[in-house]
């Protein structure tokens, strides 16, 4: 079970974030959630190109051996990027139900008309 | 805000440029590359914004780099078009000006003008990098004035509580 | 009684993600590595990078960063579209306050 554990330290990490988006009610709080699922989701795309004594795939100085697979580093690059890009949409979203509404609680910001 | 930070924020920001330019120029040697030192730059600028109030910089810098590294970017993919979409036609071919220098299989000290287009659009996307982040910092920080709690401090200054 | 069913939902969902973890292939054995080694062989020659994930992101794999720096520019756009309202106001109020300093700076 030991052997196993950056796989089982990411499925942990997913359940957390979707515990926080289910159990609380202030928009800072959810944007947290999901941001930590995405964490998840990349540290196990990362963990699933490792060698068993593996170097980094990197040719300038390097010590000689067996690499490590490199294609889903480069997967996970773009995945942060697309994180970064969400996270800020949905901040400035907030900043906007601020100014309108005068409240961050998820259950009272709900009047459609504006 | 206070002395301290704004003294300690105009030391370290020089230093941190330097370091997220190193890392965009070296991409194609070291680990890096033009997300990676982008993102360091943009963290720069938003140590400045904290320390010295919004009204730092004015957006259209901003709003420049980064339309120019993304057409630089696209002009990149079409200069290989004699074969397809973003060949690499500059590597190994032996200039020096155009990132051109010979590396073969094995090397572990290779010259630094290698790499064909690689280098060039890794500092296209530093500067799409640095111009989109620090936009989103500046927007924010200036959407976030808040006139009505600023014009109740405005007031009890003067009235003088 | 809503957020019962859905503290139930969590449970199940954490219950299957646990065990994919625990039952899958060994970390550190990966099986079809054909591609991988591909690059790792052949990325020196063909592209002349020496960092092979470097290589991959802007010379192999360069349709994805197209679609990813494309990506980063709408959400720039996004986000300044959404908050074009209060840039205004904020820069008037502070033009405003500016003015009223140096008049008050003056005549004091």
């Amino acid at each position: 079970m030991l052997w196993q554990l950056p796989f089982i330290v990411s499925a942990l990490l997913v359940i957390i974030g979707l515990y926080i988006c289910i159990a609380k009610t202030n928009l800072i709080k959810m944007v947290m959630g999901v941001s930590l699922m995405e964490s998840g989701a990349n540290l196990f795309l990362v963990s699933l190109g490792y060698r068993k004594g593996g170097i980094a795939p990197i040719y300038t100085s390097s010590p000689g051996g067996e690499m490590v697979m490199p294609t889903p580093q480069a997967l996970t690059l773009t995945s942060i990027v697309i994180g970064v890009a969400t996270t800020a949409l949905m901040l400035s979203f907030i900043v906007m139900m601020y100014k309108h509404y005068r409240t961050c609680d998820a259950r009272k910001a709900r009047r459609l008309r504006g | 805000m206070s002395k301290i930070v704004r003294g300690m924020a105009s030391i370290l920001y020089p230093l941190i440029a330097v370091f997220g330019g190193y890392l965009v120029l070296h991409g194609h040697l070291t680990p890096g590359g033009g997300f990676q030192g982008g993102a360091v730059v943009a963290s720069a600028i938003a140590l400045a914004v904290v320390a010295y109030g919004s009204g730092l910089y004015k957006k259209g810098i901003f709003s420049g780099f980064e339309s120019f590294g993304l057409l630089l970017f696209i002009a990149l993919g079409f200069v290989g078009m004699s074969c397809y979409f973003f060949t690499n036609v500059f590597a190994n071919t032996g200039t020096i000006v155009l990132f051109g220098q010979v590396v073969s299989y094995g090397t572990t000290s290779p010259p630094f003008f290698s790499g064909g287009t690689v280098p060039m659009m890794n500092m296209a996307v530093g500067f799409e990098v640095v111009g989109g982040l620090s936009l989103i910092i500046l927007a924010l920080a200036q959407a976030s004035f808040d006139d009505e709690t600023e014009v109740e401090k405005e007031v009890e200054k003067e009235v003088g509580l | 009684m809503r957020r019962s069913v859905a503290f139930v939902g969590l449970l199940i969902v954490a219950a299957s993600l646990l065990y994919a973890a625990y039952y899958m292939r060994g970390f550190g054995e990966p099986e079809h590595t054909a591609m991988d080694d591909y690059f790792i062989n052949n990325a020196q020659n063909e592209t002349g990078a020496s960092n092979v994930v470097t290589s991959i992101v802007f010379d192999y794999r360069g349709y994805d960063t197209l679609g990813e720096a494309t990506v980063l520019f709408s959400a720039v756009t996004g986000v300044l579209v959404a908050v074009r309202r209060s840039l205004k106001r904020g820069m008037d109020v502070e033009k405003g306050m500016d003015a009223k300093k140096d008049n008050g700076g003056d005549g004091s």
